[in-house]
């Protein structure tokens, strides 16, 4: 039965899917040319889609006879992926004008990933998750391969579907056992089917259903795609892929662990911590050799993805509220990074990703060296920056609920990623100047770096909001 | 005062300047950062004539609340301990800038902007009130640290700035768990509630380590200690001192704050360890410094054995101990900051730490001579100079608690005399072999005016401790009263005469110390 409260509550994809499918008329018969217009008329749609977000909770939570939520949780998750999408198309133009590449269909494919990512936190049952999943996957792949005459983006792009289609399986896999076992694909009746025990099936399932999360999240060790995706597809896409994907998957483990597994908790925690300090340990210290910054952000974000989940591992809502925040301090860090990344030109304007090229990048363009050091300071989590508060939260939802040795294990492992952040201040700071950079950044880029860097230096003050939003948005999951 | 937010105020006029100093040309920033400083300097006068001393007041003075940010508040308020290390920030800081006035050429905006943000941490820390606010100003120093480290210090500057940056982050994320134990044990992030918060002996010992591993390496103890000579080889003058002078504080600090309050039962508990550890820390670093070649180097391992005469003195747990140990902190501070001064100076003129490419400068540089032997003799503890009374206290308090370590540290003031002067007879007396040595001109009007207030400041402490010992005497009251349950017996059965005016009480003491003095000069 369709409803029209239930049509409201999923206002938003509506909005988006109309906003797609339009602008891509627009596009197939308008050309290349209209690339500018349907950029902005994206971010326009993304605006409009984030605007109705707050009409949903009046109808929710439960929608389509529970297939979709629409809750607090799923509002708080929407709008970060809501944003840091539109930045991704923002950032975008200038990057692509050097290579003549601007197409109207990068947008567009944001446009139709961001649908599939609203449907992967707002999932109430295991198919609109897969559906919401693979929505954002399909478009993800073909974002990746983006630019089809370059060797490397078409690797990451071929490499990312071959994975990740593995992933899916493995995903797939794991519901079909779930459902074998509990008879439901609805989150609430795999609860309620796990909460007399649980069965080995079951377990089975679990794990597989896991093990496909720990994929798109890019946890160890399901990671390594993570590091040939991000260097080979553009920056902007990576931009991307960084920022809402995460979110998005990251609140799809969140919502799955606790809602539909949360019987099973002591079954999953420990998978949990195990991947937790797994990702820390290795993002950190395999990130310390490389010498591509694209690279090194992939392994930031594998080791940013295991704190994140320290917090769910903690299991109480003060945790799920902990990795929310974690993740909304991680979009606005990673997002003022890739806007810096996004700058390292040569005097040409071609891009250059060596971290080697940043050396002595204080002296000839203080704004942005001062940029790079905010954020790579903040995701070394040294306070005053807001990177650290991220850290903090996490690590006290473990404390609070008696992971004391994990916390400890885990902050003492941060020490050592907090060195390749350092190498890259040092790069900047402290080494002679090598090749010059073109001398002025891009408009766009310079106005989210500069966002960027306000939040992240003053964002202590927006503690209240912030913990309030996140509280609110793991107490409608319990 | 009532009312009027200026511990507050305090932070913001240096945050001001550091902002102001990365937008303006190098001359612009050197007055703005001498202006901010020196404002904060009368700021800081200005507390410490507000502040009432008189014992029966409250102990937290000058307090602000403002619970802006969710999990913890801004909150700020002081004690005399507090009060006096504020006191010695805000005198060094001025002093660091002139030192720096014409030795940076490069970017001395950033420069600095780094230092005067290096002041708004230091104020923070020791005012801040709450335990998460604490370790925010705590942790964030190391940023502008490491700037000052890796882009004005020397040649091998880089590697010294990771190990600093590393070194002391590990020490104190680990504190940073312990922090959040304690807050959800005790249900406050109020640094004077949780200091009369008794937790479970049992946690207390792990809570201790945890806090432990972040103060001993900022302190630094032995065997963590070897950041510290790296990182003042390498960092320019002015970062020498503030890292000396006040940097190193931040560790005794915590202890007085934190270790010995928080966790008493704990802290008598591994008192044996933090004796060892500083019992090794003198002779060994003592007999380390004896054979540099370096004079910072020199400097930085005679840190390491003073420092250690501190936390022996801490965990004396009594009333002179404590008073002796913040007492060579800001002896130290004053003293060690002057030292690296005085070798600022020399370094200026010929660009090299080398003691032997030095000689004989009496000769040609008596003035610089003069003041340099006044400081040699107060880091040696000479009767009359701030190092003795923090000294002599810090070895009368321990005495009573355990004269073996009583014995051992004091061999420490016969060895600081022997490197000191070993050091002294190889810059300034002797042949002058060294042409461009022996060519080299006196100290400037300014070079002057940097070492005159800290030798004036030396010498009041010496003679009148009374003035920095006063405002302190009841928080060290409070404190002693609260360790007194826990404090462990001491072996050197002193026994209590007949009450005797204070005077005479103080010349009977005196008099055990009296022959290790007696060979120390």
């Amino acid at each position: 039965m369709i409803d029209s409260a239930s049509l409201l509550a999923v206002l938003p994809e509506l909005i988006l899917t109309a906003g797609g499918l339009i602008l891509l008329m627009v596009a197939a018969f308008g050309g290349d040319g209209t690339a500018r217009i349907v950029n902005a008329l994206s971010v326009l749609t993304l605006i409009v889609a984030g605007v109705a977000l707050s009409s949903t909770i009046a109808h929710g939570p439960d929608a389509f006879d529970g297939l979709v939520r629409a809750d607090a949780f799923s509002v708080y998750a929407k709008a970060l992926i809501y944003a840091a999408a539109a930045v991704a198309i923002l950032l975008a133009p200038r990057f692509f004008s050097t290579d003549s590449a601007l197409r109207p269909e990068y947008p567009i494919l944001i446009l139709f990933a961001a649908i599939g990512m609203g449907m992967m936190v707002s999932a109430g049952d295991m198919l609109t998750l897969y559906v919401g999943l693979e929505m954002n996957s399909l478009a993800s792949y073909v974002l990746a391969s983006f630019m089809r005459q370059d060797g490397r983006s078409s690797e990451a792009g071929l490499k990312y579907f071959v994975l990740g289609s593995l992933a899916s399986g493995i995903l797939l896999y794991g519901i079909s056992l779930l459902y074998g076992f509990t008879g439901s694909t609805a989150f609430d009746g795999i609860a309620v089917a796990l909460g007399d025990g649980v069965g080995k099936g079951e377990l089975f399932g679990l794990v597989f259903v896991l093990a496909g999360l720990a994929f798109k999240i890019s946890a160890v060790p399901f990671h390594m795609w993570t590091p040939d995706v991000y260097e080979g597809a553009p920056t902007p896409v990576t931009t991307f892929f960084a920022s809402a994907p995460k979110v998005a998957a990251m609140g799809l483990t969140v919502r799955v662990a606790i809602e539909a597994l949360g019987p099973a908790g002591m079954d999953w925690q420990q998978i949990v911590i195990f991947v937790a300090l797994a990702s820390i340990l290795f993002g950190a210290v395999a990130a310390i050799g490389q010498s591509n910054i694209k690279r090194l952000m992939a392994y930031s974000s594998i080791n940013n993805v295991g704190f994140a989940l320290i917090g769910l591992a903690a299991g109480t809502p003060a945790g799920v509220a902990a990795t929310m925040s974690y993740m909304a301090i991680y979009v606005v860090m990673t997002i003022g990074a890739f806007a810096c990344i996004l700058q390292m030109r040569d005097a040409d304007g071609k891009p250059v990703e060596t971290i080697a090229s940043l050396a002595g990048l204080s002296q000839s363009r203080k704004g942005l060296a001062a940029g790079f050091a905010i954020f790579m300071f903040s995701m070394a989590g040294i306070p005053p920056l807001f990177g650290f508060w991220a850290k903090f939260l996490v690590f006290d939802a473990a404390v609070a609920s008696g992971l004391t040795a994990l916390a400890a294990f885990g902050i003492a492992a941060s020490v050592i990623g907090a060195f390749y952040y350092l190498k890259i201040i040092k790069t900047i700071y402290f080494d002679e100047p090598t090749g010059a950079y073109e001398a002025k950044g891009g408009a766009v880029e310079n106005i989210v770096l500069t966002a960027c860097a306000v939040v992240i230096v003053m964002g202590y003050l927006l503690n209240p909001l912030l913990d309030q939003a996140s509280a609110a948005a793991a107490a409608s999951l319990f | 005062m009532d009312g009027f937010p200026i511990l507050s105020l305090m932070m913001a006029v240096p945050m001001a300047g550091a902002i102001a100093c990365l937008f303006v040309g190098a001359n612009s920033a050197r007055w703005i950062a001498l202006i901010a400083t020196l404002v904060d300097f009368v700021l800081g006068m200005a507390l410490w004539a507000q502040f009432d001393q008189s014992g029966s007041g409250a102990q937290w003075q000058f307090q602000e609340y403002a619970p802006i940010f969710g999990k913890f508040a801004w909150a700020l308020g002081i004690d005399g301990i507090a009060l006096m290390l504020i006191a010695l920030t805000v005198f060094l800081m001025p002093i660091c800038i002139g030192a720096s006035w014409n030795a940076i050429e490069k970017r001395v905006g950033e420069y600095m902007a780094a230092f005067l943000f290096m002041e708004v941490l230091m104020i923070g820390v020791f005012t801040a009130q709450d335990l998460y606010l604490f370790y925010i100003m705590f942790e964030a120093g190391l940023i502008p640290m490491y700037l000052i480290i890796g882009i004005w210090g020397g040649a091998d500057r880089i590697y010294a700035s990771y190990k600093f940056f590393l070194y002391t982050l590990f020490g104190s994320v680990l504190m940073l768990i312990a922090m959040m134990w304690m807050v959800h044990e005790a249900g406050t992030t109020d640094i004077p509630v949780l200091m009369a918060y008794n937790f479970d002996p049992h946690i207390q010992t792990w809570l201790f380590l945890a806090f432990f591993a972040s103060f001993a390496v900022k302190m630094p103890m032995w065997p963590v200690h070897t950041w510290l000579p790296d990182a003042h080889v390498q960092a320019p003058t002015a970062g020498s001192v503030i890292l000396a002078g006040v940097l190193l504080k931040m560790g005794g600090y915590g202890f007085i704050r934190f270790s010995l309050p928080m966790f008493p039962e704990a802290s008598a508990q591994l008192a044996p360890l933090v004796w060892g550890l500083s019992m090794v820390a003198v002779v060994y670093t003592s007999l380390v410094a004896l054979v540099q070649s370096d004079m910072k180097k020199l400097i930085a391992y005679s840190s390491v054995a003073h420092m250690a005469i501190v936390t022996v003195g801490l965990f004396a747990f009594n009333q002179a101990g404590i008073e002796g140990a913040m007492m060579v902190m800001l002896g130290h501070g004053l003293v060690a900051g002057a030292l690296f001064l005085c070798v600022g100076v020399i370094y200026d003129r010929l660009h090299t730490r080398e003691i032997a490419r030095y000689g004989g400068l009496s000769i040609n540089m008596p003035r610089y001579a003069m003041l340099f032997l006044f400081f040699t003799m107060a880091s040696v503890g000479l009767p009359g100079t701030s190092n003795f009374v923090g000294e002599f206290l810090s070895l009368m308090g321990i005495y009573q608690a355990s004269s073996w370590v009583a014995l051992i540290c004091t061999t420490g003031i016969i060895l600081g005399a022997a490197y000191m002067l070993y050091l002294y007879r190889r810059i300034c007396y002797g042949e002058q072999v060294n042409a461009d040595a022996a060519a080299m001109p006196d100290l400037s009007g300014r070079e002057i005016w940097l070492l005159a207030p800290i030798a004036a400041v030396v010498l009041w402490m010496g003679v009148y401790p009374e003035s920095f010992l006063k405002p302190m005497r009841p928080d060290i009251h409070a404190l002693e009263a609260r360790l007194a349950p826990a404090a462990p017996a001491g072996d050197s059965k002193i026994k209590m005469g007949a009450p005797k005016p204070a005077g005479e009480a103080h010349e009977g003491a005196h008099h055990e110390e009296a022959p290790a003095h007696g060979e120390a000069h």
